[in-house]
């Protein structure tokens, strides 16, 4: 019985579980209450999923009140999907936390801490598996609200600004979302996102629903860092707690991709977004200035996690570049990409935050020589560099080839040679980690480094395993992916 | 004729590219979140005068009503007002704490001190 209400438990319990942190005031109690709910948010997702590719689409009205006057939680296989990558990373990104935290995060607030990022959690999960418009900008604030209090715990001042300044542009983006979301309601007098895209053909061509579409993919765009409105991503990422970037870097804007998609594909469909709107040719050029900008500042930072921030960067150029083909085979590999990189990125910044354990910032300089001091370590970051890259047998190679394959059906064969050409620039900053850490002889502060403990090792390592295992047994992602590309244009082209 | 019948139009969006402009050309950080703060309620007037309607009343039934405002807006913007407190709230909070650890709120000296280091 109780899996009639997954949808809503999915959301309810990590929102109900942060304010019991609140009140138990206790480190320890409230890490393994975060631990318990969020291992239970990827049985919930996990069940989830199954039952959305057995049985479809799974309609929840919230509170018993009918859509499309109440809210209505509505899965399909893409947000089921998106569910699953977020709570996973959730659940291994929070069996590491624990000395992480320890030891990045004042002991006093902890519990804070813990409560801050089930209500993210929450949030982002709310995000995904929503079917009403305006929930999905409560749901966003929810998430937005908790990440600049995340990021803002970093042991670093320069986090304070960098949390000042990503509030400041989240706000402008979430309420350009609000203003694109009543501009809809305005012209159709629904919230609910099915009913939405049944009544947006009759008034389709009007100009409040044209702006609507515009405001919603530069809000949108901001929160999930399309180049050039990515500004504040580095910053945040180089200086919120470890724990906290691979979080994110996983998580939030992948679900920002995710509302882009459920935007474009689910409410103004793809025949007015790829068809009308000279949109792909706007979502091609900046993802490709996106892949090769970003790439190249990031082959000059020294600040291992900013480099790495910037190729996050460059790597959701791919992703919507994927969207601008308007290809099944593109679209599959934007899905497929969301997984791949989160899980890559995920697994590269959980690695960085254990070399953190031992230097105050994780710098080329400071990581000279380390291979040989924390080898299980920095072999993984090694391996999770390959992904980056896309060299076969990791993940990443199995998105790069649909997203080629995408370029290739629609006759663009010249952005397959830059999407690997800039998959070259993504060689020169991985070899620069490896030439740190393996071809320099360690410096003093590094000789007095040891390995990081187990509890952080396994969940760093299954992100990394799953990366090379994705890559190679790729039925999971690129299977459902390949269902959700299909659902998404649905005849269209 | 239009101008007059969508003022309150007119209004939202000057308030959207005042509160814009300021977020962009202050320096000084409480100075960006009253910007901020006008940018987020040009929306609740878009909102709000969208589901009015003049002469309508709140939507009770009783005898003799029988023009109402449209409460879904309202609600709604009940919502993003909670919403817009949270943020304001937030950013004060992130701008005593950058005063604590830089001794200035404004953007340029907080620049120019991360670059020393």
């Amino acid at each position: 019985m109780i899996a009639q209400h997954f949808p809503a438990l999915q959301v309810v319990v990590p929102l109900m579980a942060a304010p019991l942190c609140v009140l138990l005031r206790n480190a320890r109690l409230a890490w393994a209450m975060a631990l318990a709910v969020s291992w239970a948010m990827v049985f919930v997702a996990g069940s989830l999923l199954a039952r959305v590719l057995q049985e479809g689409v799974i309609s929840y009205a919230l509170g018993s009140w009918e859509p499309p006057w109440g809210i209505e939680y509505r899965i399909d296989p893409l947000n089921a999907f998106v569910l699953v990558l977020v709570s996973l990373v959730g659940a291994l990104v929070i069996s590491y936390s624990r000395e992480s935290v320890d030891h990045e995060v004042r002991r006093e607030q902890h519990y804070l801490f813990y409560a801050a990022y089930l209500l993210c959690l929450a949030g982002l999960l709310g995000i995904a598996i929503t079917g009403d418009a305006f929930n999905v900008f409560v749901f966003l604030e929810i998430s937005s609200l908790s990440t600049y209090v995340l990021i803002a715990l970093g042991r670093d001042r320069r986090a304070l600004t960098a949390s000042y300044q990503y509030l400041i542009m989240g706000t402008i983006g979430a309420t350009f979302i609000v203003i694109g979301v009543g501009l809809l309601y305005l012209m159709t007098g629904t919230l609910n996102m099915h009913d939405l895209s049944q009544r947006l053909p009759a008034v389709e061509h009007t100009r409040p629903v044209l702006a609507a579409l515009a405001f919603l993919t530069v809000g949108i765009s901001l929160k999930l860092a399309l180049f050039p409105l990515h500004l504040w991503l580095p910053n945040a990422y180089a200086f919120a707690p470890s724990m906290v970037t691979a979080f994110l870097a996983a998580t939030a804007t992948k679900v920002a991709v995710y509302l882009l998609l459920r935007f474009f594909f689910t409410v103004f469909g793809a025949p007015l977004v790829l068809g009308e709107m000279p949109l792909p040719e706007i979502l091609l050029a900046l993802s490709l200035a996106a892949m090769f900008a970003m790439s190249i500042v990031a082959t000059f930072q020294d600040d291992v996690k900013r480099m790495l921030a910037y190729s996050s960067v460059a790597q959701i150029g791919y992703i919507t570049l994927g969207v601008s083909t308007g290809t099944a085979a593109g679209l599959t590999g934007t899905v497929v990409h969301l997984f791949n990189h989160g899980i890559t990125k995920g697994a590269l910044f959980l690695l960085l935050g254990c070399m953190a354990m031992g230097m105050k910032r994780v710098t080329l300089q400071h990581m000279r020589g380390i291979g040989r001091i924390m080898p299980v370590t920095t072999f993984g970051v090694v391996i999770g560099g390959l992904g980056l890259i896309g060299v076969p047998l990791t993940a990443g190679f199995v998105s790069k080839w649909y997203l080629v394959l995408g370029a290739l059906e629609r006759g663009w064969w010249w952005v397959a040679v830059l999407i690997l050409a800039s998959s070259l620039l993504a060689v020169v900053y991985v070899w620069r980690i490896v030439e740190a850490a393996y071809f320099k002889p360690p410096g003093e502060q590094v000789a007095r480094l040891r390995e990081a403990p187990l509890s952080m090792l396994v969940p760093a390592w299954a992100m990394i395993a799953a990366t090379v295992y994705f890559g190679v047994d790729t039925r999971f992602t690129a299977g459902v992916a390949a269902r959700v590309a299909e659902l998404l244009l649905g005849g269209f082209r | 004729m239009t101008f007059i019948a969508q003022f309150n139009y007119w209004v939202a969006m000057a308030l959207l590219a005042i509160g814009l402009y300021i977020v962009i050309a202050r320096g000084n950080l409480v100075k960006k979140l009253v910007g901020l703060a006008i940018f987020q309620t040009s929306v609740y007037l878009l909102y709000i005068s969208a589901g009015k309607i003049i002469g309508g009343t709140a939507p009770i039934i009783a005898q003799g009503l029988a023009v109402y405002s449209n409460p879904l807006p309202h609600v709604l913007i009940l919502t993003a007002i909670v919403v817009g407190v949270a943020t304001l709230a937030l950013g004060l909070a992130l701008v005593v704490r950058i005063k604590e650890a830089y001794g200035t709120i404004e953007e340029d000296d907080i620049h120019s001190q991360d670059e020393e280091r």
